[in-house]
């Protein structure tokens, strides 16, 4: 075998890694390019929202549930590690993983009863933990500091280097989203992911197979709500405030907008709908204005043409489109007097 | 320890009283085609789905391998080795054949949440050796060039074919087929047949349920005859086929009715 063929295995073998790593070096290089804090700051609002939607996108995408309390979640995490650090004086790093460890078991306290709902009864339920989550933050003033919130957090620092400006930010909000990338990638291409992907299609079948439906829907949320959390605790570092208006039922209905725009299931997907959903605002006045209306139309247009979401409803149609063609042609051949 | 692989003793269903299975037992022997048969409405395909754990019988024992599994849950079925298809195919319609397939080895790859998220060396050679196993299953049926294709886009004989390969790629011990040639024509169906016989000459334990009858005839070792939720029958296919309770069930009562 030549080095090229060898190199040429290698690349096929890892195309996946060979992406996120490809996707770091640009990442590295942007500030280069983006060096306004402004953009810079929506570059690492999107790494934010990330790492919640790829969780979200697992959990919606994957196996094929709904949530629209994700940002009761997000909301949880940055304001444990606010509460934690900003009024008790705990050290970051400690505190973002105490909050996540917390909400993993919030998540599966809830999970276990409420996955054995399906469909509009689970966004029901889901969309009524947010707005419980929401009334706390409003209501209990003496911890959560009310309807103003928070405020006088601390950046994060790493062996007394802190992250404190939005250049410093950004490869340290990248560098988690890349992670969460890795790991969803990982699991997607794992037998674990295709039971997942298999119980969206047909909870039956799936279980027929060996996957424990009840046990893999609880696991997914779990991990979607540790992704959610440690977003929320960076959040929480990055602005210095905490408010509850950012982590409202709306706020989870653009998380769910975000996974519907990247597509069902589609990893890289989710960078796309993350980008855009984030961007849109800010690239016309007038988008802002009319911001909830032009994602009401989005999300309609996109679900009534392409249900699978937009990236993979298009990947889908392409792949199928293809795979017609060619046992069309296969046929043809088969029986050339046609 | 018996000579059976499967023994059913006693298994009742009801569906809002109604009874869909009564006091049904048969037992099947390993590397043989035990075939269930019988009019519309018999109960055979609620049978599949007591043995595969879709639905819980009400009483009854299945004893699969010496233990009773009657009332466990589809998943612990599966790791058990007991392996189905579907009457009306329940394939993964977006994802691959190959991945298709791949879902048949769901056991084999693994259920660790955290090793399928850090994807660690020894997971990635599974992966690989499983991928492997799973295009040898597609060769098998005749559908290596379509591995990549989705599964939604396949003609219906090979989305059937599809099935039987992910219900055989894990090596069961007890493969569940649930008519298999519902809904192909004679080419087909003769090509299912073919693939059946495969199967049993590799040693493979099958009970099959189908209202092909040259099928049934051609491929079975014994046949048990169901009719309303009874077995009135069991035999080899030739005493089955000259049986006057069958034909009585298939074809009406030939006196006049009382």
């Amino acid at each position: 075998m030549g080095t090229r063929d060898r190199s040429k295995l290698f690349a096929l073998r890892h195309r996946t890694g060979l992406a996120v790593w490809v996707l770091a070096l640009i990442l590295l290089g942007t500030p280069l390019v983006v060096n306004n804090p402004y953009n810079l700051g929506i570059l690492n609002l999107i790494g934010l929202y990330v790492i919640v939607v790829l969780g979200l996108n697992l959990f919606i995408g994957y196996a094929g549930q709904i949530s629209l309390g994700h940002a009761a979640f997000f909301g949880l995490g940055a304001y444990g590690s606010a509460v934690l650090t900003g009024t008790y004086g705990f050290p970051a790093w400690p505190a973002m993983a105490l909050t996540a460890a917390a909400l993993a078991l919030i998540a599966l306290a809830l999970g276990v009863p409420i996955l054995r709902l399906s469909g509009h009864y689970l966004a029901m339920a889901t969309l009524g933990f947010n707005y419980v989550v929401h009334s706390i933050f409003v209501q209990w003033d003496r911890v959560t500091g009310g309807p103003s919130g928070l405020s006088g957090i601390p950046p994060l620092t790493f062996f007394g280097f802190a992250f404190d400006s939005d250049l410093k930010f950004h490869y340290l909000v990248w560098t988690f989203a890349l992670a969460a990338l890795t790991l969803c990638l990982n699991l997607v291409r794992s037998g674990v992911g295709r039971g997942l992907a298999a119980l969206a299609q047909d909870e039956v079948a799936a279980a027929t197979l060996g996957v424990n439906v009840r046990r893999a829907k609880v696991q997914v949320f779990v991990l979607s709500a540790v992704l959610a959390s440690v977003a929320g605790s960076l959040y929480a570092h990055y602005f210095g405030y905490v408010n509850p208006h950012a982590f409202s039922i709306f706020k989870s209905l653009d998380l769910v907008i975000m996974v519907v725009v990247g597509g069902m299931g589609s990893i890289w997907g989710t960078l796309f709908g993350v980008a855009f959903i984030t961007i849109l605002p800010h690239v016309l006045e007038f988008f802002e204005t009319y911001m909830d209306i032009i994602q009401g139309v989005i999300l309609v247009v996109i679900l009534l043409f392409l249900p699978q979401g937009f990236v993979t409803g298009l990947v889908d149609l392409v792949r199928t489109g293809l795979a017609r063609r060619r046992l069309a042609a296969e046929t043809a051949k088969r029986a050339p007097t046609g | 320890m018996s000579n059976y692989l499967l023994e059913i003793s006693g298994l009742d269903k009801n569906f809002g009283g109604l009874p869909a299975l009564s006091q049904v037992s048969f037992r099947a022997a390993p590397g043989q085609v035990t075939a269930l048969i019988g009019p519309n409405g018999a109960g055979k395909t609620t049978l599949i789905n007591c043995l595969s754990g879709v639905i819980r019988p009400d009483a009854g024992e299945i004893l699969f391998d010496g233990r009773n599994v009657a009332g466990l849950p589809a998943h612990r079925l599966a790791r058990l080795g007991i392996s189905r298809t579907f009457q009306n195919l329940r394939l993964f319609p977006r994802l691959s054949v190959l991945d298709n397939v791949l879902c048949g080895l769901t056991i084999q790859a693994g259920v660790s949440l955290v090793e399928a998220l850090l994807r660690l060396p020894g997971l990635r050679h599974r992966e690989r050796r499983l991928k492997l196993q799973a295009l040898e299953a597609l060769d098998a049926f005749g559908l290596a060039d379509k591995a990549a294709m989705p599964a939604g886009a396949l003609p219906y004989g090979d989305k059937k074919r599809v099935e039987m390969a992910r219900a055989f790629v894990s090596q069961p011990v007890l493969t569940l087929l649930d008519e298999p040639v519902a809904g192909l024509n004679p080419e087909e169906t003769a090509q299912i047949a073919g693939l059946i016989r495969q199967m049993r000459l590799a040693g493979k334990t099958m009970v099959l349920v189908e209202h092909d009858m040259e099928l049934v005839m051609g491929v079975s070792d014994r046949v048990v005859v169901l009719d309303g939720g009874c077995r009135i029958a069991a035999g080899s296919p030739e005493e089955v086929r000259v049986n006057p309770l069958v034909l009585e069930a298939y074809l009406g009562r030939m006196s006049a009715t009382a």
